[in-house]
């Protein structure tokens, strides 16, 4: 059996690393597509200011990709080196997407912005827009098929336990992709993105624009950002809905718990605006209430009710005791594959198994399990409810306020008085972090609120983690935290220092200076260096 | 056989050409990094060298990435096993290749010698040292590695970090390293011009010597290792897990070669792309060198895979579960998905990267890096 303070180790060691990475994932999201636009802009315009718009944003742009790819590759290993069983249990259903997302996407947007940055010169104007919009559109579909592999821990769908393998197998490949979790989700996901990219370009802008300095260029980056950004806030918001709207039916447990919802109540419910949740009391110390709003906003009608606390943790005491024997059938076929009294009894209780394994945790046999143990482990099936309360809440408050924010800009902007209002320049700029910490909460929402499981109702985090040693997890756990620390600091710096910098003054910028290779030069060895065999 | 092992052989051999795909193009580009400080001598010529893979190893990287996905979603026991097992040596990788895309992207952004020195190292180091562990790792399969199952799958490794330092999995590190360095000179010899050039060159010649001669050493090496056969299978393209099998050790990791003559041809292929590389470098043909380099890691990595089929990470401490083609895998329906993709987007990969080669294709000028913003 895995140490807990393994697992422990374990869960902080992939929080700290993901929602590290997820500070620069959004940005890259959003500013491949603002990229694309300004030099869309430029392609079909011609107006030179748009070019130097798009240089200028894609040196940022660098800056924040280079550290969204560099701990990516901590994310695509962690599942191997710290959720071992997680791994080879899911494997055959997590992976693929996975894999795809290479194949697909992220292979596409890590050649194109290669030529991005160094093709200026090489590539003509259309091209190079191609290339920009390979580098957005790879950047999507990449976020698309994590998200569907998100989406199957979120809501496993088509996919089914194989007592023979003692691993889950797929049974559709259409269901995966398809399940309605990781379509909203990646709405959802993107679209935060898009935001968080339209509020980055427009605080920096403001930026400017208080000091007067890049006067054309920060007006129109102004423009473009707050366009995009009250678009992308829209659909931030309704897909967020859509998305409450499938949890309630998939994740009963994530739901009650970002709503506090500790006892069943007949319809229409109320809406707790803010509370004080005490899960070892079962309640909420305080509550702001509203009546008959939480029945429109998670079931579309005012008869509709969700269930609360005490009616999951009674669901789930029935659904552990149905999950026992199914876990002893499967010991049973460990030793023997052709046990066919083990098969059926297996294949009568399999729809619980995982909550089988819940119990496991306290009753490592479970021939002996009590009923407190299987209380305990009831209690355990609900997520910690004030943090995922709180998330959610943090999170939607900061994407209203961001709506409130971008429909004024906007006002004010189209009118072209935007300069003159610096009240709210000076909010654009201290606007910047909020998209980041929103994204941040969306994250808390979203995978604390599937706790205790790694795969909702499937398997149990605590079982999901590798065999290692606490010495080793924590090992690990400084080396990521020092290394992670450092490099921060160091995006930070750059970051602020480019953007105090700001583009090239006198209008050429970049287009004016020496070709950064030859354009055509002779060349002393063969035309083809490698890899171009196929040209031609 | 049926579709399943058709399907689990197809992803063996597709496992295997996305490693060669790894090993030649990040091995490239790491080899440039592992030896920045010697073909540079001043800052500009270090930055000649970065950016001459400058617009291709964000790319190119991915192979790595694809490598590991590759393995999640096509064996998925090897995946789970295999970087929990070599944990220590994971997080080395890790830890060294995360400072790869911020050296890359960082190092000239700011004119201060100390600040682009810490970062020349630290590219010399996240060159260097992932090869090292993508060979050991290598090298290891042939010991076999300690590790054994519970009745439900939880996988325990019994080994230390040491014991994966073993004087086998050293020497493939340092061949895996020696070949990525050739192939990072003769990089550095197509991009640039003068005394890079002329370093690169001679660099390249050693490094494939050295290559040649471990590659060699390795071949005996190997015939001295006892093997592992497996004695009895539930069956080939039938669901299994590694409990349901029963394997002995004894004879050779050759065995595969005397079965099929034919697999000769992969060590084969291996010494003549090293020596032709060697020789190419000579007379400086970069291009031809370079392409004889990638025939030399198809070569090795062809002639491990060959000598471990059917097993893939064989256990030292419990040999019955060792890990195989036939029990790791996924299921019959992801490897078909995963095949069409496979099919459809790697010929798409290999096109495009093909293209941006050709785009940007030519030398790289000490005054061009100064003058451009972009440069690395």
């Amino acid at each position: 059996m895995i140490n807990g303070t393994v697992v422990d180790l374990s869960r902080i060691q992939f929080a700290a690393t993901a929602l590290y990475h997820f500070l620069f994932v959004p940005l890259t999201l959003g500013l491949s597509f603002l990229l694309a636009a300004m030099e869309t802009v430029y392609v079909t315009t011609g107006k030179p200011i748009y070019k130097q718009m798009a240089m200028f944003w894609s040196r940022l742009f660098m800056i924040n990709f280079a550290l969204g790819v560099a701990t990516g590759l901590t994310m695509e290993f962690q599942f191997g080196t710290n959720w071992s069983f997680y791994s080879s249990f899911v494997g055959d259903i997590f992976g693929a997407p996975l894999a795809i997302e290479g194949l697909m996407a992220f292979f596409m947007e890590s050649t194109f912005v290669g030529l991005m940055v160094f093709g200026w010169q090489r590539l003509s104007k259309g091209q190079h827009l191609a290339v920009t919009w390979l580098v957005a559109l790879g950047s999507n579909l990449s976020a698309l098929w994590i998200l569907v592999a998100n989406g199957f821990m979120q809501n496993p769908k088509g996919a089914a336990f194989d007592p023979i393998t003692m691993r889950m197998h797929l049974t559709s490949f259409q269901q995966l992709i398809f399940s309605p979790d990781a379509q909203s989700k990646f709405v959802h996901t993107s679209i935060a993105g898009y935001v968080t990219g339209a509020v980055f370009v427009a605080g920096v802008s403001a930026f400017y624009m208080l000091r007067k300095r890049h006067m054309d260029l920060a007006k129109r980056s102004f423009r473009i950002a707050v366009l995009f950004g009250v678009l992308a806030t829209i659909g931030v918001v309704t897909l967020g809905d859509a998305l409450g709207f499938v949890d309630a039916k998939a994740q009963p447990t994530k739901l009650a718990a970002m709503e506090g919802l500790w006892r069943s109540e007949p319809a229409p419910m109320p809406f707790n605006v803010i509370a004080i949740p005490e899960q070892s009391e079962q309640r909420n110390i305080d509550a702001v209430q509203v009546p008959a709003v939480l029945s429109l906003l998670v079931t579309h009608s005012l008869t509709g009710t969700v269930p609360a606390i005490d009616t999951l943790e009674k669901r789930a005491e029935q659904r552990i005791e149905n999950g026992i024997p199914a876990v002893e059938a499967l010991k049973a076929l460990s030793h023997d594959p052709q046990d066919a009294s083990a098969m059926a009894q297996f294949d009568a209780h399999k729809a619980d198994l995982g909550y089988g394994f819940l119990v496991q945790r306290y009753a490592p046999h479970l021939s002996e399990v009590t009923p407190s143990e299987i209380q305990k482990a009831a209690k355990d099936s609900i997520p910690p409810v004030a943090a995922v309360f709180w998330s959610f809440r943090a999170m939607v408050g900061m994407g209203l306020l961001m709506l409130a924010f971008f429909v004024l800009a906007t006002l004010y902007s189209l009118r072209d008085r935007i300069q003159k209002k610096t009240w709210i320049l000076k909010v654009a700029v201290w606007m910047i972090p909020v998209p980041f910490l929103a994204d941040e909460a969306g994250w808390l929402v979203a995978e604390l609120g599937r706790q205790p499981w790694t795969v909702y109702g499937v398997l149990p985090t605590w079982m999901s983690a590798s065999t290692h040693s606490v010495g080793y997890m924590a090992f690990s756990l400084i080396g990521f935290v020092a290394l992670y620390s450092v490099f921060i600091a160091v995006e930070m710096y750059l970051m602020v220092r480019a953007i105090r910098l700001g583009p090239p003054e006198h209008g050429g910028g970049d287009a004016e200076r020496p070709l950064s290779r030859p354009t055509l030069a002779p060349r002393p060895v063969p035309a083809a260096p490698y890899g171009t065999k196929l040209e031609g | 056989m049926n579709t399943f092992a058709i399907a689990q052989v197809i992803w063996w051999v597709l496992l295997g050409v996305l490693l060669m795909g790894l090993a030649v193009m990040v091995g490239m580009d790491m080899g440039v990094g592992a030896i920045l400080r010697y073909v540079g001598r001043t800052d500009t010529e270090r930055r000649v060298a970065l950016n001459i893979i400058g617009p291709h190893w964000d790319g190119n990287q991915v192979w790595f990435i694809l490598g590991g996905g590759a393995i999640f979603a096509a064996f998925p026991l090897i995946y789970a096993t295999a970087f929990s097992g070599f944990y220590v040596v994971m997080l080395l990788l890790l830890w060294t290749m995360i400072m790869r895309p911020i050296g890359f992207e960082y190092r000239s952004r700011i004119d201060n010698p100390a600040w682009r020195n810490v970062w020349d190292w630290a590219l010399v180091v996240s060159g260097a040292v992932p090869m090292i562990v993508f060979g050991a790792a290598f090298g290891n399969l042939f010991h076999g590695v300690p590790f054994h199952f519970d009745w439900d799958m939880t996988s325990y490794y019994t080994g230390s970090f040491l014991s994966l330092l073993n004087p086998f999995a050293v020497m493939a590190g340092v061949l895996s390293l020696s070949l990525s360095a050739m192939m990072g000179s003769l990089t550095v010899m197509s991009g640039a011009e003068g005394a890079p050039y002329q370093r690169a060159r001679a660099l390249a010649q050693i490094a494939g010597l050295v290559a040649i001669a471990l590659f060699a050493i390795g071949g005996f090496w190997v015939h001295a290792l006892p093997g592992y056969q497996l004695l009895s299978v539930p069956g080939l393209g039938v669901p299994q897990t590694p409990l349901q099998q029963t394997v002995g050790v004894g004879g050779s990791w050759l065995q595969n070669f005397g079965t099929h003559p034919l697999l000769w041809l992969a060590p084969l292929l291996g010494f003549t792309g090293m020596l032709g590389a060697v020789f190419a470098a000579r007379a400086g043909r970069s291009h031809l060198g370079w392409w004889l380099g990638a025939g030399a890691w198809i070569g090795v990595i062809g002639s491990a895979g060959a000598a471990l089929f059917p097993f893939m990470l064989p256990s030292s401490s419990d040999p019955s579960m060792s890990l195989t083609v036939w029990n790791s895998s996924s299921s019959e329906l992801t490897l078909l998905w995963m095949i069409g993709f496979a099919a459809v987007f790697v010929p798409l990969i290999l096109w495009y990267t093909s293209w941006a080669f050709w785009v940007m294709r030519g030398k790289v000028t000490e005054d061009a890096v100064v003058h451009d913003e972009h440069a690395y």
